[in-house]
């Protein structure tokens, strides 16, 4: 008896203790909102500009993106549509495959969805976090994602960083060199400020992109639970009464 | 006056049709065996709503199936993007998939609170052993059902979840390796293994899950249904024949059953339309990317659903003695039948050992679905060892816990509460 | 049996009743919704299905090219002088004359049945059961008989179609061949199944 209810006690409070000595990855927050289509505009030119050459969206179709976020066609023709002739077509990229694999020793990877498998705080964690590495392949690492074949390309914008390394002890003694922070090296084109929002709203389009549907969903989600609170009220009354005649 | 005659002959025509159908085919008899003439103990509480949910998202789950199974494409170089086809270029294919998926995850939530209903109430005790029985077969079929689904969206936990559940056969002594290759049709799972499991999937377990779903209520309906009291309704009777504490099924369980429905469906949508991954539990993040052959993801986990039994897999250090436990813990609740020896059916009239010995559990059972979830670490492994420990011993010392147990005596008729 | 209905108010219980199932079956309808709608053309097909263009400046007159659009065979046909002089002269045999059916876009509702006169554009489904009419330019061919003065003639039933796509009267076609929306871009350049524009 006692001995059960000592393990009953352990076993309600063993899922918090161990919670709470998880891993302490350190991950900015994106804090973007794809409610807010001004950003996403901004978004969808930043990732045309800088991230398409090399990443695909092959989910993604640009007439469906100029109509979710309000951009009208001849807009669209102009300013994002550098890849495609017609505006149904889907985001692919120029670069052929082969050339890709010889240049970054692969195809790089597609951003329809890239959002929902590494979520919005990786990316945009990610993207704030190259470093200048000498010894990296394209002369650049990025703590997130170390020994990474892709180069930092908005590099000019921020201006290079280097990071900070310092020796720290962990838990069993063992020294290792972590780093702690960067220290800015060349200024880029955009103050901090403006880089920051330049990375959120690239992220936001990411999001966006992700999952197309997500404003629409939840504003439906609203008027069906509503419906089914009243279909809900009514069978309730309809049950009561019946459950009248029993005794 | 002419109007009244219009409706009196209308309905004298359906009667007459009605009866057209009657002469030639049961569809009378089997509305009042089943339904109106169904007599249901009239002391039902909230647990015993999940025997209909459970009806209403396999019905939900077949209907959306259908709809999707028109715009998936079964090949492993079609069937990611077709999944993404659906989700975006589909009109209102995200919606019939987020049902799909989270249907998927409900029909295990109503399914297990269904289970431990039967628990609680001695659900499986005799008459009613072939209805756990056959219950059990459904919880199988769905578990061949979901697994076999999940490798269709082709992301990397269909990929990788699949590869580790077929390898597992793998751990049967000489035929396991043919086994687990006979199972994939191929050396790895590909292609070959898509088309089979989509096949699985969209019907012969479905076909097998109908039946079996027929038979359990066929046998439920035979021997008649229990109740929170555990008292059998049957051994008190009027005048009329009908149980002093029976009430038809049709109208007043249909009306209760709708004020259910209606509670599920709202919780249902809030995740469908609010949360459709459910914070990577419903949908994992990892799935969306595309299977790939040659790369492993860092962490994979089963869907929370199969999270206790994959627990107690890695709980054991060695592959066919984990493979082994792993059925046992499914073995251990077909024969729970046999092994309660209580005399009394219901937690009701049941002593603290019996209250205890299912809240240890059923807590370790939720317990082992949240370590299956994490990374194999030293101190998961350990408490994984110690809950599966706790999970067998209720199975294994029920025939002597039961027995010892004091239990309070059990009255005549069931127990109501007018509202 | 625990149930007893002495006391039953009757008008309520059915105006619950009612009122339940009405609501329920708006639900059902409301969810059925988008699963029929499921079924209208995703974005993939209205993708394929867009408008394609078709280069006619090396169509020689007198001759006909073939384009798929929507999965169907449109005939861009480039009429001569003599074709269209005998247009006026079967208006007594066809049909539909004037045109005056719905099988063409306002544009091209007049007597040569298309936008500029020599250029004509027509879906090549035969509007009897749908199989591919041949265009057959040859005048007063054996098959056809001394009256042929060329046109399209529908090899499954027998239908005889002029050079503007007007069913001969008595045949088993009932209507003229359709003539899809379409566009020039430019002198050389035809747009076909552009919609936008009338």
């Amino acid at each position: 008896m006692n001995r059960l209810a000592w393990f009953l006690i352990f076993a309600l409070a063993a899922p918090g203790v161990l919670a709470s000595g998880g891993e302490g990855g350190l991950m900015l927050s994106a804090h973007n909102d794809v409610g807010n289509i001004s950003s996403l505009q901004r978004g969808a030119r930043n990732f045309v500009n800088y991230c398409l050459g090399c990443h695909s969206a092959k989910f993604v179709r640009y007439n469906r993106v100029a109509r979710d976020l309000g951009i009208t066609e001849s807009d669209l023709a102009e300013n994002l549509m550098w890849t495609a002739e017609k505006p149904h077509e889907t985001m692919q990229v120029a670069m052929p495959a082969a050339d890709s694999t010889r240049w970054f020793g692969r195809v790089p990877p597609d951003m329809s969805l890239i959002a929902r498998s590494r979520g919005v705080d990786w990316l945009y964690t990610y993207l704030k976090s190259f470093y200048v590495d000498e010894g990296a392949t394209f002369g650049s690492n990025n703590i997130v994602l170390p020994g990474l074949t892709m180069p930092n390309v908005l590099w000019q914008l921020e201006g290079t960083k280097e990071a900070i390394v310092e020796e720290t002890v962990d838990h069993d003694g063992n020294k290792h060199d972590t780093i702690v922070g960067f220290r800015a090296l060349t200024a880029g084109t955009m103050s901090e400020e403006e880089f920051d929002h330049f990375v959120t709203d690239l992220v936001n389009f990411l999001d966006y992109m992700g999952e197309p549907m997500q404003l629409k969903r939840q504003s439906l989600g609203i008027r069906v639970i509503a419906y089914l609170l009243v279909f809900f009220l009514l069978a309730l009354a309809l049950k009561k009464e019946f459950w009248k005649d029993v005794h | 006056m002419a109007q009244v005659g219009v409706i009196d002959r209308l309905s004298q025509s359906l009667k007459s049709i009605g009866y057209w159908v009657d002469v030639r085919f049961p569809i009378g008899k089997m509305w009042r065996e089943h339904m109106a003439e169904y007599y249901a103990p009239k002391n039902f509480n909230f647990w015993y709503y999940f025997g209909s949910l459970a009806l209403v998202v396999l019905v939900l789950q077949i209907v959306t199936g259908i709809f999707l199974t028109m715009n998936y494409k079964p090949s492993a170089a079609d069937a990611f993007a077709s999944v993404e086809y659906i989700m975006r270029d589909v009109p209102w294919g995200w919606l019939i998939r987020y049902m799909h998926a989270v249907g998927a995850s409900f029909f295990f939530i109503t399914v297990y609170l269904h289970m431990f209903r039967g628990l609680m109430y001695g659900s499986y005790r005799r008459p009613r052993e072939l209805v756990w029985i056959l219950g059990m077969f459904i919880y199988l079929a769905l578990m061949a059902e979901a697994f076999m689904g999940y490798l269709l969206p082709w992301g990397q936990m269909s990929y990788w979840g699949a590869q580790v559940i077929v390898s597992l056969f793998g751990a049967i002594p000489v035929i396991g390796d043919g086994l687990s290759e006979w199972i994939r049709g191929d050396y790895y799972i590909s292609d070959i293994t898509l088309n089979r499991f989509f096949s699985f999937h969209v019907i012969a377990v479905p076909l097998i899950l109908l039946a079996l779903v027929v038979m359990h209520i066929l046998a439920l309906h035979e021997v008649g249904s229990l109740n929170p009291d555990g008292v059998e309704i049957k051994k008190k009777k009027g005048p009329d024949g009908i149980p002093l504490d029976g009430i038809p099924f049709h109208p007043y369980y249909t009306v209760k059953d709708i004020v259910g429905v209606a509670v599920f469906a709202m919780a249902f949508c809030a995740i469908v339309f609010f949360a459709p991954e459910f914070f990577g539990m419903f949908l994992e993040h990892a799935n969306f990317e595309p299977a790939d052959p040659l790369k492993t993801p860092d962490h994979i986990a089963p869907v929370w659903y199969f999270t206790p039994f994959y627990a107690i897999l890695r709980a054991i250090p060695n592959k066919l003695g984990g493979v082994v436990l792993m059925g046992m813990a499914i073995v251990m609740l077909f024969l729970l039948p046999w092994l309660d020896r209580s005399p009394v059916r219901s937690i009701r009239y049941k002593g603290l050992i019996f209250k205890i010995a299912l809240t240890i559990f059923a807590i370790s059972f939720v317990m082992l679905g949240y370590l299956g979830l994490q990374p194999a670490t030293p101190t998961f492994v350990m408490f994984a060892r110690v809950c599966t420990f706790l999970y067998f011993g209720f199975f294994i010392f029920m025939p002597f816990y039961s027995r010892w147990d004091k239990t309070k005596p059990v009255p005549d008729r069931v127990t109501f509460h007018h509202e | 049996m625990s149930v007893t209905s002495d006391d039953l108010d009757h008008g309520r219980r059915h105006f619950l009743t009612l009122a339940t199932s009405l609501a329920g079956g708006v639900g059902v309808v409301a969810t059925a919704i988008p699963f029929l709608s499921s079924f209208r053309p995703s974005a993939r097909a209205r993708a394929l299905g867009a408008p394609v263009e078709v280069d006619i400046s090396k169509l020689e007159p007198g001759a006909l090219i073939k384009v798929e659009w929507r999965g169907q065979p449109v005939y861009v046909l480039s009429r001569t002088e003599e074709a269209l002089a005998t247009l006026a002269t079967l208006e007594a045999t066809v049909r539909d004359p004037l045109s005056e059916q719905a099988q063409q876009p306002g544009y091209a509702q007049n007597q040569h049945r298309s936008m500029r006169p020599e250029i004509f554009v027509m879906i090549g489904v035969c509007t009897h059961l749908g199989c591919a009419p041949a265009f057959r330019p040859d005048v007063a061919p054996v098959d056809l008989g001394p009256d042929w003065l060329g046109g399209f003639f529908c090899p499954c039933h027998g239908s005889k179609f002029d050079l503007a796509g007007r069913v001969y009267d008595g045949m088993p076609a009932q209507l003229n061949l359709t003539v899809p929306p379409h566009r020039f871009l430019n002198d050389s350049t035809l747009l076909i199944g552009d919609e936008g524009l009338g």
